[in-house]
């Protein structure tokens, strides 16, 4: 077997928070792009002005600058309201900054907003018959967007929602920098300490590589079961 | 209560924007009544339809199924919206629509398209729904295509389901929106012969139409709109025989 010199185990916990990031940033960003696109879809002014704020500033600002700003800028907003709190009615609360639960967070954030336009666009694609015959046949908001909608939609949002989940995959590598014991921090203590870059990160790529074949097939998968029912042109 | 107007229209107008595409359209039904409106395109027609439903809210007018009037109120723009969205959930379980292009839910098998708004809406039992849904797709001729998809089927096959669709219901009135102007003139002949075999059996129709053979030969009531206001109204043998209106002579004479 390819030898880890005994960082094996290590870099199999630091693949397992990988995972465990991966998935739990991927809850947070489908249901944070649900409410935004709803939100932007909506009539109400301050929802669409609130949503258009949230996608403007963090797609526009780079990923790594989101997460040092929100772990570190993060700890030092706690620390300084810690403080007051204490000053001014002697309420003593504090609490670390996790860096795992910042990472979820940030994360979650950022690909909120390209969830947001993935699924604003798949809405915007279901056909106004659809919606029109459930509201003809009685149906209640909820119902046609429970019912009609959203299963409409995500035929659409299946090659975006996919797409995203690749990027954040990857993306989830960020966290080493905030001291997270995550699969690439533990292969770059690894190559340093051993000095063989290649004998740690080639294994890294590797499990990237398969998590990324995997989904991509899952979500072939599931793209065919959302298109049962529609006729492929080809 | 028996013989109470399953749909009574008074006076409904209908604009967009600075286009008053209604002027006044008031229609009175008695159970059983086939209702054929008929026209050019442009006259209002499918507009009118759409307000009897509440598809299209009517600037001004009053609608009662079955002699239950639709309350409005005005919103904080000033524009006229229904007062109360449950009553106009209830009211559009009463009024089935068949669309000019289907709108079967094309992620939903045939059956799961008939039997969701009986089991959602009206809150029948799902073993009752499929019986009922089994029975009007035998009534239609499409029972061996239940379990197909929408896009597997002909667009015959389509509107016959949709029909279904709105049978199982079991509506105070059926609406048609222009039912066989998307179809291949090959079958728009099945769809016509189920529709027919409706007014048959006595159910109240209104029918949006350019199937003169069908507005003549099936209904009971015709009314001919022009730029959104009732140029003639009567029986067919009137309408079609005896026209008073112009218009309606010349919507009628042979174009070739």
């Amino acid at each position: 077997m390819f030898d880890l010199k005994g960082y094996g185990p290590a870099l199999l916990n630091g693949a397992v928070v990988t995972i465990e990031l991966a998935f739990l940033s991927l809850a947070l960003a489908l249901a944070l792009g649900l409410i935004g696109a709803a939100a932007k879809l909506s009539n109400s002014r301050i929802a669409v002005g609130a949503a258009t704020a949230y996608t403007t500033l963090i797609r526009g600002v780079p990923d790594l600058v989101m997460m040092l700003l929100f772990y570190y800028g993060g700890q030092v907003a706690v620390n300084m309201l810690s403080d007051y709190a204490w000053e001014a009615y002697e309420i003593d609360f504090f609490f670390q900054f996790d860096p795992f639960i910042s990472g979820v967070v940030t994360i979650g954030l950022i690909f909120g907003a390209y969830m947001t336009e993935t699924f604003r666009g798949a809405f915007l694609a279901v056909e106004t018959g659809q919606i029109e015959a459930a509201r003809a046949y009685g149906f209640s908001s909820w119902h046609t967007f429970r019912r009609v909608m959203v299963p409409q939609m995500l035929r659409h949002a299946l090659p975006g929602i996919g797409n995203n989940w690749q990027v954040l995959l990857k993306t989830t590598a960020l966290v080493s920098i905030i001291g997270l014991t995550d699969m690439v921090r533990v292969a770059e203590e690894a190559a340093k300490a051993e000095r063989m870059p290649f004998h740690f990160f080639i294994p890294v790529a590797f499990v990237y590589l398969a998590l990324t074949a995997g989904s991509e097939l899952f979500i072939k998968w599931l793209d065919k079961r959302a298109n049962a029912g529609v006729i492929q042109e080809n | 209560m028996a013989d109470q107007a399953p749909l009574i229209c008074r006076d409904i107008h209908k604009t967009f924007a600075q286009l008053e595409v209604l002027k006044g359209i008031s229609l009175e039904t008695r159970k059983g009544d086939v209702v054929s409106l008929i026209g050019s395109s442009g006259s209002g027609k499918s507009t009118f339809l759409r307000c009897i439903n509440l598809l299209e809210t009517p600037t001004s007018g009053d609608i009662i199924v079955h002699g239950d009037p639709i309350r409005f109120t005005n919103n904080r723009k000033g524009e006229r919206v229904p007062a109360d969205n449950k009553q106009v959930e209830l009211i559009r379980a009463k009024l089935s629509m068949v669309f000019q292009g289907f709108n079967l839910w094309s992620h939903m098998t045939v059956l799961e398209n008939i039997i969701e708004a009986p089991i959602n809406v009206l809150k029948v039992p799902k073993k009752e729904a499929i019986e009922r849904a089994e029975a009007y797709l035998n009534k239609v001729g499409i029972y061996e295509r239940k379990d197909y998809y929408p896009a597997q089927m002909s667009g015959g096959q389509q509107q016959r389901a949709a029909i279904a669709r709105a049978l199982a219901m079991e509506p105070e009135v059926m609406l048609f929106d222009e039912p066989t102007s998307a179809l291949d003139p090959e079958l728009v002949g099945e769809v016509l012969k189920v529709m027919q075999s409706l007014a048959e059996e006595g159910r109240t129709m209104i029918v949006v139409t350019h199937e003169m053979a069908f507005a003549r030969d099936v209904s009971t009531q015709v009314l001919f709109l022009h730029q959104g206001v009732i140029e003639e109204q009567g029986t067919p043998e009137k309408v079609f025989d005896h026209p008073d209106s112009e218009r309606m002579k010349q919507f009628l004479a042979p174009k070739f």
